[in-house]
This record gives structure tokens, sequence and C-alpha cells, in this order.
């Protein structure tokens, strides 16, 4: 395992779309489980990722209710990482980018989350040792 | 020297991008970079022994290090005994290991 760093990481895709949320889900996780603090800044649809009005639903045409569906719901995976990362002691901070959230009406954001702008992903790159950015296709 | 990671998400047969994403890593290890491409999603695809890849073994060819993701594989029923020679399986902590390292990482 590498020392201890600070790693950026800009999302862009919203949920229940496309596989990069599940990679970029996998790659904080490893983030945060070899003990690196951890920046995340939600940009354009991902800052649907961590809208707290998420619901898992039934699948009639399958004939399974909510709780057999067990339908997977970003926010969890963003709640559960960030247990994980108070579990390692590590830091997990995951910003959303304000007018993005505006635009979507994605306020109600899970705890432990906040708003802000591209200035603050600005600011977690020169405070980071590496950043990797996400585009959309 | 500069270290490189280059992430493939895309299958070469789907997307016109890709060979040349592979060519950008081939032409960087080609100016004595050190390179990583690592495959992940779809981009596992032309990892497969047979696979007509040849931008890929080009890429290879140059000196770049060919790393495929072994959650994207298992997704999509290849073993590791199929993979094209120069191919190997690694799982994702690869990649975070590489940015800790400071690699400069571009995703495509």
């Amino acid at each position: 395992m590498t020392a201890k760093t600070t790693l950026t990481f800009l999302l862009m895709d919203g949920p229940f779309e496309n596989a990069r949320s599940t990679t970029a889900m996998r790659l904080i996780d490893a983030a945060v489980r070899r003990g690196h603090d951890v920046n995340v800044f939600a940009y354009e649809g991902a800052v649907s990722l961590a809208f707290a009005k998420q619901t898992a639903h039934a699948n009639a045409l399958h004939g399974r209710n909510a709780e057999e569906e067990n339908h997977p719901l970003p926010r969890k995976w963003i709640a559960a990482l960030m247990a994980k990362a108070a579990e390692q002691g590590t830091q997990l901070r995951w910003v959303n980018c304000g007018l993005c959230v505006d635009e979507r009406g994605v306020n109600e954001a899970i705890p432990g989350t906040s708003r802000g702008g591209p200035a603050d992903f600005w600011k977690m790159t020169l405070a980071s040792d590496n950043t990797l950015v996400i585009p959309t296709k | 020297m500069k270290k490189y990671l280059l992430i493939e998400s895309n299958d070469p047969f789907d997307n016109r991008g890709v060979e040349r994403f592979y060519g950008l890593a081939a032409q960087l290890a080609s100016l004595d970079h050190q390179v990583t491409l690592f495959l992940v999603q779809n981009g596992v695809l032309p990892a497969r022994r047979g696979a007509a890849a040849p931008g890929l073994e080009a890429a290879a060819a140059a000196g770049v290090e060919i790393v495929a993701d072994d959650f994207s594989l298992r997704e999509r029923g290849i073993d590791a005994a199929s993979l094209a020679p120069a191919v190997r399986a690694a799982p994702i902590d690869r990649v975070i290991d590489e940015l800790a390292a400071g690699a400069r990482a571009i995703w495509h």
C-alpha cells in the first residue's frame, strides 16, 4: 500500500444510467479502503447521486415486491462509503454543484454532503495529490 | 520520464476513439514514459485472446502495461486464462495505487 494521500474525483453522470457511476463508487470505495482521504465533486447529472428521495420500487413485471427487488440506490452507496471512511479514519468530502442541483430540483441531499460550485473543485485539486475526472461520453 | 495512467472504459468496436486512445498510450510509451492502460467496463472486451485489437497489441509492443479490471471481466464472463498474453487482470485498487503514486490520469 502507498502512503496516505488525498485524491479528488469529479463525477458527471446521473444515477441509474451508466456503468461509469458504479465504477466511480468502486474507485471511491477502493481509495477509502486503502486509507486515502477522498474529495468528490459531483457535477451536472451526478448531483442526483446523493438525492435523498431516491426510492426503491417493486417490479410488477417480475412479480417482486420492493424488498425482493432490492433496488440499488446510489444515495445508500454514498452513505455506506461515508460510514466506511469514518470507520477507517479517513475523510470523504462530497460536494454537489449548487447550480446543477437547482436545475434538477434535487436540493434534498443526504446528510454529510454539501453544496458548492466549480471553484470548490479547483480548490480540491489544488489541495489534492491527484485528481481523476470521469467525464460523460 | 513521467508516469501515465490511461483508463479505457469503451469497447473499440463501439467507439472509434478507443483506437486513438490506444495510440496515445503507445506514443507516450515510445517517448520513454511509463504508461499503464487500465481497461474497465466494456473496455475489457478486446482483452480476450483472439479479439481483433491491433491497437492494443501495438500499445503492448510499444511498452505499455495493459491491465484489465477483474470485476469487469467477471461481469462479462471472461476468465483470466482467456486473456491475451499482453493483458493481465487486476483489481480496481490498481487505479488508486497509480493515482496515489502521482500518475497523470486520463479517463476515456
